[in-house]
């Protein structure tokens, strides 16, 4: 009988217009962060850090860039490896041509490019939507594989397009051990999926949603699809290239294109909708589900084999990880569009009504 | 009637409009005056609807003109239409399915807003107080529909009836000054189609928008409208106030006498 609304009267709309405005929400939230940035430091060993909590947390600024424009804007893409793409090799180009620039600016910088080459690939979906919108992304993806493996310009003249960060530095904090690292990102991350719960609940976010639900009504209300479809492109880009600045920098360190390749793209696609389409929250479950099954399917299923006399080669966990999400997939498309977020929250509503089901 | 109307403020003339070799209007001229009930009625595929997307430029005349307020359009288009002041419903509802009853009535606002995308994304000063203001405005829609109860809900999990209103309702949150309804009343029962009879005669009343009615139910029609526009296969085959209208034996043969 511990979640309930009863007594918490919003008497303003301002109230009533909280992000999360039931107020065991709130606390619940804000110990998770404080959790996050105090706690886990504390407990977390090494290989957690580089195994699982940071490349989580910068995919789920990724999945948030991709939500914002497939789960918001409900535009197909294919194209957000691409983006990562530019986001990271963007920032390092200002980070090695521009002596001095702080290493915040270069991220942010690789994040706005990769927003100007969204909305140029984003042109398409003024006229088509849906697969050949999907194509139109996809090309996105071809182009900047090429052009980073091709053009020495933007990897410095390195061979093979692969290049290498050292001594990141912000003021006077060397980001050197896991611990700094994933510090680091999740400032960020908890700063950006700020502004995004903001913006969706904001109008430039019932503009997205209105042209995603049904575009010529949209239109009549003087949405004006251009700038609607547009500006997701750009936004979600924003967020897509910044996380791939990120995993250039923090997680990766030294990388060449095939970090951002196809595969990326769809997984962050899976990751929003297995998380849920249109919810900030399912972005965040999506990553932490992508991120943390294979690693549980390379520990526990061999030893669950074992149990019945079975030996399963790392091939074996493999491939049980493609089907595993291709089953997935399938289920989440067609019995729950909106993913564990909707099950998260038709789960708390029950527990608001719980014990009394009706 | 004895009703007072305005001038002219909408008027259309020698539209038509063809889709390949289907002429859903031939050669149509009529005018809306400010403050009155216009309806247009006729039988399916009359091209009654093509007319309301002709007013908000969703479909393109290949003649014809239409003078708003004394401004010429050869080429409306619905956000030039939304910014002169025209909303809309939908026959068959056009609501945002996938967001609660409230954003979908704040989309109605969205011309309204002068916060930028940053503003928005830092819930900057400006964004929130616009926020605040626009929903304060919202709730009074809300009031005015009796939906207060449902003003969370998803739109897609509401009956049809109150989809309607909501539509209704988002039409109303653009503070129109003329109201296109695409039979706004299709498929309710008794009682509903009252109510939507009694909103459309308030927000007329109250607010003083100028109204264009489509409907089937000639009831209704005979009662709230003003002056009534009758199509028959794209063409106008009466005009004029409804015991006019009622008497033209053209209209009663095409229409009236449901002869198809
Ligand atoms: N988008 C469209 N494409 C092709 N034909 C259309 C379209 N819209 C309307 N029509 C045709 O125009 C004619 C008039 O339709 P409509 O305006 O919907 O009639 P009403 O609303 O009076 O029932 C019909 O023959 C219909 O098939
Ligand atoms: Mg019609």
């Amino acid at each position: 009988m511990l979640y309930r609304e009863n007594g918490q009267f919003r008497t303003s709309y301002a109230a009533d217009q909280q992000i999360f405005p039931i107020a065991q929400d709130r606390w619940a939230i804000l110990a998770i962060v404080v959790f996050a940035f105090v706690g886990v430091p504390l407990l977390v060993d090494e290989y957690l850090f580089r195994a699982i909590l940071i490349p989580f947390l910068i995919l789920s600024l990724a999945a948030i860039g991709v939500n914002i424009l497939v789960g918001y804007c409900g535009q197909i893409t294919l194209g957000a490896g691409a983006f990562m793409a530019v986001g990271a090799y963007a920032a390092y180009n200002f980070h090695i041509r521009l002596d001095g620039l702080p290493l915040l600016v270069s991220f942010l910088l690789g994040g706005c490019t990769a927003a100007a080459v969204g909305i140029f690939f984003g042109i398409p979906s003024l006229r088509v939507r849906g697969l050949y919108l999907a194509v139109a992304t996809l090309a996105a993806q071809f182009f900047t594989d090429w052009v980073f493996l091709r053009v020495p310009w933007f990897t410095n003249n390195a061979s093979s397009g692969s290049v290498s960060v050292a001594n990141l530095q912000i003021l006077s904090w060397q980001i050197e051990t896991p611990t700094d690292k994933y510090l680091l990102c999740l400032t960020i991350l908890v700063v950006f999926a700020l502004l995004a719960k903001n913006m969706t609940r904001c109008a430039i976010g019932r503009q997205w949603m209105a042209i995603r639900d049904m575009d010529v009504a949209a239109e009549v209300i003087g949405i004006r699809p251009l700038f609607a479809k547009l500006s997701a492109f750009a936004v979600s880009s924003f967020f897509v290239g910044t996380a791939g600045a990120l995993w250039g920098f923090v997680h990766l360190a030294s990388w060449e294109p095939a970090a951002f390749s196809v595969d990326r793209s769809f997984q962050l696609l899976f990751m929003v909708i297995i998380g849920g389409l249109g919810s900030i929250m399912g972005s965040f479950f999506g990553a932490a589900f992508i991120v943390i099954l294979p690693i549980m399917l390379n520990q526990f299923l061999p030893a669950i084999g074992r149990v019945f006399g079975i030996s399963i080669s790392t091939a074996g966990v493999s491939h049980a990880e493609l089907i595993i999400f291709g089953v997935l997939i399938i289920f989440f498309l067609i019995k729950e569009p909106h993913g564990i977020a909707r099950m998260w929250s038709t789960g708390k509503e029950k527990l608001r009504l719980w014990p009394f089901p009706h | 009637m004895g009703r007072e109307f305005g001038e002219v403020i909408l008027d259309l003339q020698s539209v038509s409009l063809a889709f390949g070799g289907v002429k859903a209007l031939t050669d149509i001229s009529f005018n809306v005056r400010e403050h009155e009930i216009r309806a247009i009625i006729g039988p399916n595929g009359a091209g009654k609807s093509s007319m309301l997307n002709v007013i908000n430029g969703v479909y393109r005349p290949q003649q014809g003109e239409i003078i708003l307020r004394g401004q010429h359009f050869t080429r409306m288009n619905p956000y030039k239409a939304a910014r002169a002041g025209i909303s809309r419903t939908f026959q068959n509802i056009a609501l945002f399915k996938g967001m609660s009853v409230i954003d979908n009535l704040m989309t109605g606002r969205n011309l309204k807003i002068r916060s930028n995308l940053l503003q928005q994304a830092f819930w900057w000063g400006p964004a929130r107080r616009e926020e605040l203001a626009h929903r304060a405005k919202v709730e009074e829609v809300i009031d005015f529909l009796e939906i207060q109860h449902i003003r969370k809900t998803p739109v897609g999990r509401l009956p049809y009836g109150l989809q309607k209103r909501v539509d209704l309702g988002r039409a109303l949150a653009m503070e129109p000054s003329i109201l296109l309804l695409d039979e706004p009343m299709a498929g309710m029962n008794v009682e509903e189609k009252q109510d939507m009879c009694r909103f459309i005669l308030d927000v007329n009343d109250q607010f003083g928008t100028t109204i264009v009615l489509i409907e089937h139910d000639m009831g209704v029609v005979m009662d709230v409208s003003d002056r009534v526009v009758v199509l028959d296969y794209g063409r106008k085959i009466g005009d004029g106030v409804p015991d006019e209208v009622r008497a033209n034996p053209e209209v009663v043969s095409a229409y009236l006498g449901a002869s198809h």
